[in-house]
């Protein structure tokens, strides 16, 4: 590992300071579940480690009108045991609590799980389905985008030179809706999804038709991406089997993975099929099973 | 490039210098002599690292020890109290959770966590519980068998 400065501010204006001026690269640490494995196996080279989990507004993790705010330096066993979460967002609790081991978990921040931006980021896929924004602060200042704008590539987000992600911010969901997250792996804990799938629905009052579908894909394509056609098709219509069926079939096409150790492309297409599938009708489920 | 910290070690205060490359683990084990922890795979895969820092366990091989300046840190050298062994390993002695032991130290601290947030675990809790952590010896079996007669032994404490 290359010799690096280590600093752990008070405030998130030297975060921001320190971040813009350091020379060679500088990056936040939160849990460093990824990035130390990174620097140890020399994929990164830092000349700089602002350790950012002693940022008050990078641990906030509060429920009000306004939606769900988890502060970018908030640990997965946190976010997971906050009740609202629980409550309102199961498919998040579900995603964050997939994520590594307890260990990892206790560590691994949701922020990192997004700025680390691989396309397989467990927790990424059902918090764009929410809807999620993100909140960040730069030398000029802070700015507000849609999740799903954040990434550039693998590995690669929009995060300009000193400007650090502040707050990842779900709305509240709205009546008669309901998510779900779900990911292949070929064993039981501790693994890559080969493919994720993460499905929101909002139905009419009368619950017999979908409103509004978010449906995110993870590990298919360089991002995770939004499945925008299948999305469009469910609008309108009630979620039945044959709907539901055609939905995966569309979301496919939004998928575009490559073949690598962990599954074929053609493997992908089929998991994001059946994994659209299971969500959408597990999202259903939580809403029919609501209680007014 | 060197710093010096202050650490709480199984409720007795260290002060060391450390490289800011350097891992908890390395520190606690080359610097400090908690030779308990030990490295597998250095990459978070398999859990005999395992430590707890300030309450929650965490692998020490996935965490600077510069960022552990100032917290609480327990290994399994400060599990046992006033020369008893903790149920949980003395569980472990009693039903064989452990064959050549390299990786009993970060069951010992995963199982301890365990049985402290959810004193009467499932097998399938107990399971997940230990996800985190790599037996080549045992096939878990003994091992789960151990955390369950630990469950047991704890609660007719209570």
């Amino acid at each position: 590992m290359h010799a690096f400065e280590y600093a752990a501010p008070q405030s998130l204006q030297e975060v921001v300071a320190l971040l813009s001026e350091a020379n060679g690269e500088a990056r936040p640490l939160a849990g460093g579940t990824d990035l130390i494995t990174q620097m140890k196996e020399n994929r990164r080279s830092l000349s700089l480690v602002v350790d950012v989990k002693k940022i008050p507004e990078l641990n906030v993790l509060s429920y009000n009108g306004s939606g769900l705010h988890i502060g970018a330096a908030v640990s997965c066993t946190k976010i997971v045991s906050f009740e609202p979460v629980s409550v309102y967002y199961p498919a998040l609790a579900e995603a964050c609590a997939l994520v590594g081991s307890y260990q990892i978990q206790n560590r691994a921040a949701l922020g990192g799980n997004f700025c680390n931006a691989a396309p397989s980021a467990d927790a990424v896929p059902p918090a764009l389905s929410y809807g999620a924004r993100l909140l960040l602060e730069g030398p000029n200042g802070q700015r507000e985008l849609s999740a799903e704008d954040f990434f550039a590539g693998p590995g690669q987000t929009v995060l300009e030179k000193g400007e650090v992600l502040v707050e990842i911010i779900l709305p509240v969901p709205p009546p008669n809706s309901g998510a779900a997250y779900l990911r292949f792996i070929p064993r039981e804990e501790m693994d890559i999804a080969v493919a994720g799938v993460g499905s929101f629905v909002q139905l009419s009052p009368d619950k017999q038709t979908c409103e509004q579908a978010r449906i995110t894909l993870a590990a298919v394509a360089p991002t995770p991406v939004r499945a925008k056609e299948a999305e469009v098709f469910l609008a309108g219509k009630a979620l039945d089997e044959t709907t539901i069926t055609q939905a995966g079939e569309l979301a496919a096409q939004a998928a575009s993975p490559i073949s690598d150790v962990r599954g074929s492309a053609a493997y992908r297409i089929e998991l994001v099929k059946v994994l659209t599938r299971r969500t959408l009708t597990k999202a259903l489920e939580r809403v029919i099973g609501t209680r007014e | 490039m060197k710093q010096p910290i202050e650490m709480n070690i199984n409720g007795e205060p260290y002060t060391t210098i450390v490289d800011t490359r350097e891992t908890l683990l390395d520190t606690l084990r080359y610097k400090l002599g908690f030779m308990g922890p030990k490295e597998g795979c250095g990459n978070g895969n398999c859990g005999a690292c395992t430590v707890v820092l300030n309450g929650s366990v965490v692998n020490a091989c996935l965490t600077f020890a510069v960022e552990a300046a100032g917290s609480d840190v327990t290994t399994v050298e400060g599990v046992a109290a006033e020369g008893n062994l903790h149920p949980v390993q003395q569980a472990f002695i009693e039903h064989g959770g452990l064959q050549c032991g390299f990786c009993t130290p970060g069951f010992i601290m995963s199982a301890k966590a365990l049985l402290e947030r959810n004193p009467n675990p499932s097998e399938q809790e107990i399971r997940l519980a230990i996800s985190g952590n790599l037996c080549r010896c045992t096939g878990y079996d003994k091992i789960v068998r151990s955390i369950q007669a630990a469950s047991q032994a704890l609660s007719q404490h209570a």
